[in-house]
């Protein structure tokens, strides 16, 4: 059990509170400022990042997406005290969850962007 | 209390048990095991928005368009900060959440008892607002029409305005209306009609010289396409099958069904999850209060609720981002 030995340091190592209580509110901040500048990047929409895209999909949402995996590893590091448990639960549970998740989010995705050419190159009339 | 133990007489041996490698107590091991597989479950949801989301690439919804209200802001155009600020909602409930678990591995009981009331209050808010959320949706904006292909026709003026049905439909003598029980012998209830039919909403559209259609169908910058006059008249005559207004499982006035069939779906799912996080939340809190975990000696089933709750956190982050963002 991690009794009142957490680890207080974020950021690997660049910032570290004095007491896990501080620690909360700091990883809150970080999560805020995060999550302000993926509701400003939403209303704006610049158009440099709209209009270039990366694996076909726009820059947009590539940034909106890395910004969603910081926030989930700093709830599930911080909040759920997975940076104060052991290495083998850790793994266990992390790459377990990410590789399924990323497989099944691949398959799935390009089966959908074909189902699209097949409807989009007219061989099924969808639109009448 | 003490459960009956079987000795076996290998305790103490590599492989007789006893030993914990991962130095994690059985209920926190569990609720881990769980909330994997929870994140599968929803992570299925979500890939299967996403598939068809690619299935439908060129004329899925903006969420911006759809998601523009805010709670007493009547017209104004507030796009997304309702659900930004609902997302602050819950990191802050995590906040206090984990303030707790914090206060509980110090024995701190009155702590414990304010910051899982907090939670429990922070969680009623959400839950709150994702159902005015739905209502909105449910009830809809500007109306729209659905073609015989299952597209959405949308209604603008020459600058570029949304228009509502409402605005420029005429009323037409015999049209359909709603009836009630007490106006006949034999009554069986139906689907309620929409406010305007199809040949009001045509008529009205002749009329109207300013208005254009807009379709689903996204250009090359991501923003839906506007036809010119003429265009709009060919596909809403040609094409033109029957009246939306607002949202339901077979028809949406703001994109293809599916959109809304996820919607509900996927924020439903989530939302159950928080219903059932505050019940156990309120469990909790009510044990902490009568002291149970006082006299057990270990706030740990504060830490377990917690790990729920940040779950629930975590995957609103998620959805967030693939539903209102992307």
């Amino acid at each position: 059990m991690a009794h009142d030995n957490h680890k207080l340091a974020i950021f690997r190592g660049a910032w570290t509170f004095k007491s896990n209580q501080s620690k909360i509110w700091g990883v809150f901040i970080v999560l805020s400022i995060i999550t302000i500048i993926e509701v400003v990047l939403g209303i704006i929409r610049p158009e440099f990042l709209t209009d270039n895209t990366f694996l076909a999909m726009r820059l947009l949402n590539w940034v909106f997406i890395l910004l969603t995996i910081v926030k989930a590893y700093y709830i599930t590091w911080d909040f759920m005290h997975m940076r104060d448990e052991l290495p083998g639960l850790r793994r266990a549970v992390v790459w377990t969850a990410v590789f399924l998740i990323a497989y099944l989010v691949l398959i799935l995705l390009i089966e959908g962007d074909y189902i699209y050419e097949v409807y989009n190159n007219g061989y099924i009339k969808f639109d009448f | 209390m003490e459960a009956t133990v079987v000795e076996t007489g290998t305790e103490g041996k590599t492989w007789g048990g006893g030993h914990r490698p991962l130095k994690a107590s059985y209920g926190k091991m569990m609720m881990w095991f769980f909330i994997v597989s929870d994140s599968l479950t929803f992570s299925g949801f979500l890939a299967a928005y996403g598939f068809s989301r690619f299935k439908f690439i060129d004329s899925w919804p903006i969420a911006d368009e759809v998601f523009t209200h805010f709670p007493f802001l009547h017209g104004v155009e507030a796009p997304m900060y309702y659900v930004a600020f609902m997302t602050f909602v819950l990191i802050f409930s995590s906040v206090t959440m984990v303030l707790a678990v914090d206060a509980g591995h110090k024995m701190q009981k009155g702590k414990v008892t304010l910051y899982m009331f907090l939670t429990i209050l922070g969680g009623i808010i959400f839950i709150g607002s994702q159902a005015w959320e739905w209502k909105t949706f449910i009830k809809g904006d500007y109306g729209a029409v659905e073609t015989k292909g299952g597209n959405i026709l949308q209604f603008l003026n020459t600058e570029g305005e949304r228009v509502a049905l409402a605005d420029f439909a005429t009323k037409l003598p015999g049209a359909i209306q709603s009836q009630s029980e007490s106006e006949g012998i034999w009554f069986e209830t139906g689907t309620s009609a929409p406010t305007y039919t199809f040949e009001e909403v045509k008529t009205g559209f002749m009329a109207n010289e300013n208005l254009l259609v807009r379709t689903g169908y996204l250009n090359e910058h991501g923003v839906p396409t506007v036809l010119s006059r003429e265009e709009s008249i060919d596909k809403l005559t040609n094409e033109g099958l029957m009246v939306v207004e607002g949202a339901n499982l077979r028809h949406n006035e703001y994109g293809p069904p599916l959109f809304a069939d996820f919607f509900f779906f996927i924020t439903g799912f989530h939302g159950f999850h928080v219903f059932t996080g505050i019940l156990i939340n309120i469990i909790i809190f009510f044990n902490v209060i009568l002291g149970t975990y006082e006299r057990r000696g270990s706030y740990e089933m504060v830490e377990k609720v917690g790990l729920y709750w940040h779950f629930v956190d975590l995957v609103w982050v998620f959805v967030f981002t693939f539903f209102y963002l992307v």
